[in-house]
């Protein structure tokens, strides 16, 4: 945004109150199970009980006979639809592409995971639907199971797909190995690590919804769904699966009550009922329960890790090595490949100068729902193996916590990575200070002395991080193996009165774009932000756009919106040069007005609004007509927000119970739109990355592959009372190659939390011996931890 | 079959006869639109369904509508002033960007005037403790917690 143009009372920068909480707080939001249709049905799901098993026949005709229902549909009716697509191709170390099993929208003579959905019973009613569900009788051949990836890549373990031997989706590696092992023969000291990176449920407080809507006066489908990318979920849907024209659908994500990733992705459910709306005639509606959500979204996460580092005598890093497994569940969720590699190995340079890294990554097939892109995506993984090694390799050389990072802090920039990414900027001393100031580590060993005094264990644990945001060059990504792009679409319409309407193709969820990007417009145009609404969430009236994820919505989505605004001014200064007969250069816009430089000429920017639609006084024959531009934004490098955590806690040895007594981080954004916004972001990430240290933890029985952790009574969730009051700071280097300097903060909290709260919890236990402690540090596991220690 | 059921919604009367099956959840969403009711479990854990019954915090997914016959039960439909000025507590939540996507919101805020009529000088620790039955995804709690204290001050005027 050039310097000239900004308004006097900017709003950038400004915590401005959220246009749109005046719905929620009143009731009158619009999530998709408030929305209905005329004649609507309800849909449900009959679900495999059985984690493996050959379907060897479906009966459906008592359920068919039974009150209410309307139709009943299986894999057998769901002829010439295709299996879901997986939008990214991986190539392995072997040169091959990855192993790509179909994944059926309704199980076909199998079923692989607890919950792999075998019928679409639609009835009048909800419980009609449900209770002739209970009529259908499926002939299951139950199969051995496996759950998690030693199992699954054991010899001899159950196939689930003849397209993956072994149950192997892939092998991929990144780095240079022979630098690596030639690091290892060198190095003065080095550490080793084995870490389990626990499986999540990502439970958005509004399960996934969807309502389904055939008509046959224009022959096209209106889909309602609780989606984060809508116009990603129609092209999948129709141009893969449906074989449908892409222009008789239209997807609206309208409230969505949060998503965290797990409504990324096009699901099984709402593509069979746009199917069925059609053949049933009938508006489709479902509403999934949470025990559904547990079993059907996609989880997060489920990564096992060698990992090892070397360090020369001074405490350099000289190389790293990292060898995980990572569970893809059942079948390749959308975007499930890329997670553990492309969005994982590559940031496994953290904020360090390790020059050699190796990393290998095996995905594997199990009985289990697929998993996908939760919260950080990868990043939250990488984040953790970094950052517990050098935690574990400062213990064992004797070296301060923040000194060893501190001897290895990348400090000039650009900087480019031995693991593919080249960093813009960043100040990692900077948010380090920052932490340690908010955090009063200097009076730590005080508090650490007085909690002895009372029998308690205290620690104390960073975690310096960095992550790979506002995705992404589409010609980088499409390098990797995307099957899509990853630009950003928006389009800001001026209407003749001078409001302003802005159709983004991000999606926001909580995220309060409806402010952020208002605030963006106002500031730009000089104008109150009440002046201005955003638009987001519908094929039907947004340009084609890639949704929210990854954190881009500010700096790849706002970017959009900020060339569409360049356009936008430079069509208002050639009005404003024909209207006060002065030279288009001479033309200065600051503070709503187009003013000739150097006199007290102007015409404010209504009048320039105005003007474009009434244009009587007007330069036709040069000029069209209107104020309404759209940009496409393609961004030309990855965002790097980065930032230290640390976290104090407080360890009961009598019972095991961690208490979380203090949170502080300091985060590098680059620039701020809406300080109370962001502030708000970094809190959510930090209580699911608290969460997912402390208590959170999906569990598939390992003989049976029944989840165990199907509810919120089995799945802990942090309440209030788990977490403290957090101390959130910033510091600032502008992103150098987006015009906001923005870089991203939706996922920052749940990347460094996990590793900060389990080197805190290893800093209170190491007194007692304990010398490794996999997550959730629940209370059950911590007190073993101290027993087997003291044994 | 079914019942017959008077009570009293958001200060107007309703008689309804319906499937003694019924949910109050239910009833309010479907049969009174009054879609500020959200649902966002199957256990009662998560409160998202929170109401007012006869001022007391209710989570309405677990009652069913023929336990609250004679009832007065206020949702968050019915707490803002005829003119549509926020109750203190719903302006409390946006002054302190006490929410974001909304869904748990507006189950929130009826457990907060539960929790503010009980303890209407409720220190930190209290309202952490207060807000047990309520999940948030979103907030971490930190901008909820500060924003019932506002709220509560505010309503003590």
């Amino acid at each position: 945004m050039g310097a000239s143009d900004a308004a006097v009372q900017s709003p950038l920068g400004q915590s401005i109150l959220r246009k749109e909480d005046g719905r929620f707080l009143t009731g009158t939001g619009q999530f998709t199970d408030d929305v209905n249709a005329p004649r609507q049905t309800h849909a449900y799901f009959l679900r495999s009980p059985h984690a493996h098993a050959n379907l060897r026949g479906i009966e459906t005709a008592r359920a068919r006979a039974a009150p209410g229902v309307v139709a009943i549909y299986t894999a057998a009716d769901l002829t010439n639809v295709n299996g879901l697509p997986c939008g990214w191709l991986i190539t392995g170390t072997d040169g091959k592409p990855m192993n790509e099993p179909p994944h059926p929208v309704l199980a076909q003579g199998k079923v692989r995971y607890v919950g792999d959905p075998v019928a679409l019973v639609v009835a009048e009613t909800p419980h009609q639907a449900k209770d002739a569900a209970e009529l259908i009788e499926v002939d299951y051949e139950p199969l051995p199971a496996v759950v998690n990836v030693r199992d699954a890549l054991a010899p001899g373990a159950p196939a689930l797909h003849e397209q993956a031997p072994g149950n192997r989706c892939y092998t991929w590696a990144l780095g240079d190995r022979a630098a690596v092992d030639a690091a290892f023969a060198q190095a003065a000291h080095i550490t080793r690590l084995d870490i389990v990176n626990n499986r999540l449920v990502p439970n958005a407080i509004e399960p996934r919804a969807a309502l389904a809507s055939y008509n046959r006066a224009d022959d096209a489908y209106t889909l309602y769904v609780s989606n984060q990318n809508p116009h990603v979920e129609r092209l999948l849907m129709t141009a893969f699966v449906l074989g449908l024209p892409e222009h008789k659908v239209r997807v609206i994500a309208p409230d969505v009550g949060g998503g965290f990733g797990s409504k990324i992705y096009l699901y099984p459910e709402e593509t069979a009922m746009v199917w069925a709306s059609k053949r049933a005639g009938r508006p489709i509606k479902w509403v999934a329960d949470r025990s559904e959500a547990f079993l059907s979204d996609a989880h997060g996460r489920d990564h096992v890790t060698h990992a090892e580092l070397a360090l020369d005598a001074g405490g350099k890093f000289l190389a790293l090595k990292v060898e995980t497994t990572a569970n893809m569940g059942a079948y390749l969720s959308t975007f499930a490949s890329c997670i553990p590699t492309i969005l994982y190995a590559t940031l496994l340079a953290g904020q360090y100068t390790t020059p050699a890294i190796w990393c290998e990554v095996t995905a594997v097939f199990t009985n289990t729902a697929p998993v996908d892109a939760y919260r950080g995506a990868g990043r939250p993984e990488a984040t953790y193996v970094v950052e517990r090694i050098v935690h574990q390799a400062a213990v064992e050389t004797g070296v301060a916590q923040d000194d060893l990072r501190r001897r290895n802090f990348i400090r000039t920039f650009p900087y480019q990575t031995p693991v593919a990414l080249n960093y813009d900027i960043g100040d990692y001393d900077a948010t380090l200070d920052g932490a340690m100031r908010m955090a009063d580590v200097a009076g730590f060993a005080a508090r650490q002395a007085q909690s002895r005094t009372r029998g308690k264990l205290r620690g104390i644990g960073y975690a310096s991080y960095i992550e790979a945001c506002g995705l992404a060059p589409s010609n980088v990504a499409g390098a990797l193996g995307a099957r899509a792009g990853l630009f950003e679409a928006g389009q800001v319409r001026v209407h003749p009165t001078g409001s302003v309407t802005v159709f983004t193709g991000s999606h926001s969820h909580g995220q309060g774009h409806e402010t952020t990007f208002a605030q963006i417009v106002a500031a730009r145009l000089g104008m109150p932000i009440e002046n201005v609404d955003v638009v987001h969430g519908d094929t039907g009236r947004i340009p084609f756009g890639m949704g929210t994820y990854g954190s881009r919505s500010l700096s790849v989505g706002g970017t959009a919106i900020v060339k569409a605004l360049d356009k936008i001014v430079a069509k208002g200064r050639k009005i404003a040069a024909h209207l006060l007969e002065a030279a288009e250069a001479d033309i200065e816009f600051r503070d709503g007005k187009f003013s000739v430089a150097g006199t007290d000429r102007s015409k404010t920017f209504g009048e320039i609004a105005l003007t474009a639609y009434v244009p009587h006084n007007y330069p036709l024959d040069k000029l069209e007509p209107g104020l309404d531009e759209t940009a496409f934004y393609d961004p030309t490098n990855f965002t790097y927000p980065a930032g230290t955590h640390i976290c104090e806690v407080e360890v009961d040895p009598d019972t095991g119970v961690v208490d979380v007594l203090a949170f502080t981080a300091c985060d590098d954004f680059g620039t701020i739109v809406n300080p109370m916004i962001v502030e708000g972001q970094v809190h959510g990430g930090l209580a699911q990355g608290i969460g997912q240290a402390l208590m959170e933890h999906c569990v598939y029985d390992r003989q049976t592959g029944q989840l165990l952790t199907g509810s919120l009574m089995d799945y802990a969730l942090p309440r209030a009372h788990h977490l403290p009051a957090f101390k959130v700071g910033t510091q600032v280097t502008p992103c150098t190659h987006n015009p906001l300097g923005a870089k991203g903060c939706g996922e920052a909290g749940a990347i460094g939390a996990p590793a900060a709260l389990m080197n805190a919890v290893m800093d209170a236990l190491a007194p007692a011996g304990v010398r490794h402690l996999d997550m959730p540090a629940s209370p059950h596991r911590v007190w073993q931890a101290l027993r087997g220690a003291a044994a | 079959m079914s019942v017959s059921v008077s009570l009293q919604v958001n200060g107007k009367a309703v008689h309804a006869d319906v499937d003694a099956r019924t949910l109050l959840v239910e009833f309010l969403r479907r049969d009174l639109a009054l879609t500020g009711v959200h649902v966002g479990c199957d256990t009662a854990q998560c409160g998202a369904c929170t109401v007012l019954v006869d001022g007391r915090a209710v989570k309405a997914c677990n009652v069913l509508l023929a336990q609250v016959q004679n009832a007065s039960v206020t949702t968050i439909e019915g707490i803002a002033a005829a003119d549509g000025t926020l109750h203190p507590m719903q302006a409390a939540f946006k002054e302190c960007h006490g929410l974001q996507c909304g869904f748990c919101t507006t189950g929130m805020v009826m457990s907060a005037l539960d929790l503010v009529a009980r303890h209407p000088r409720a220190d930190e620790d209290t309202i952490r403790a207060e807000l047990e039955g309520n999940l948030c995804r979103c907030t971490g709690y930190h901008n909820i917690v500060t924003a019932v204290k506002r709220g509560a001050a505010a309503m003590a005027g």
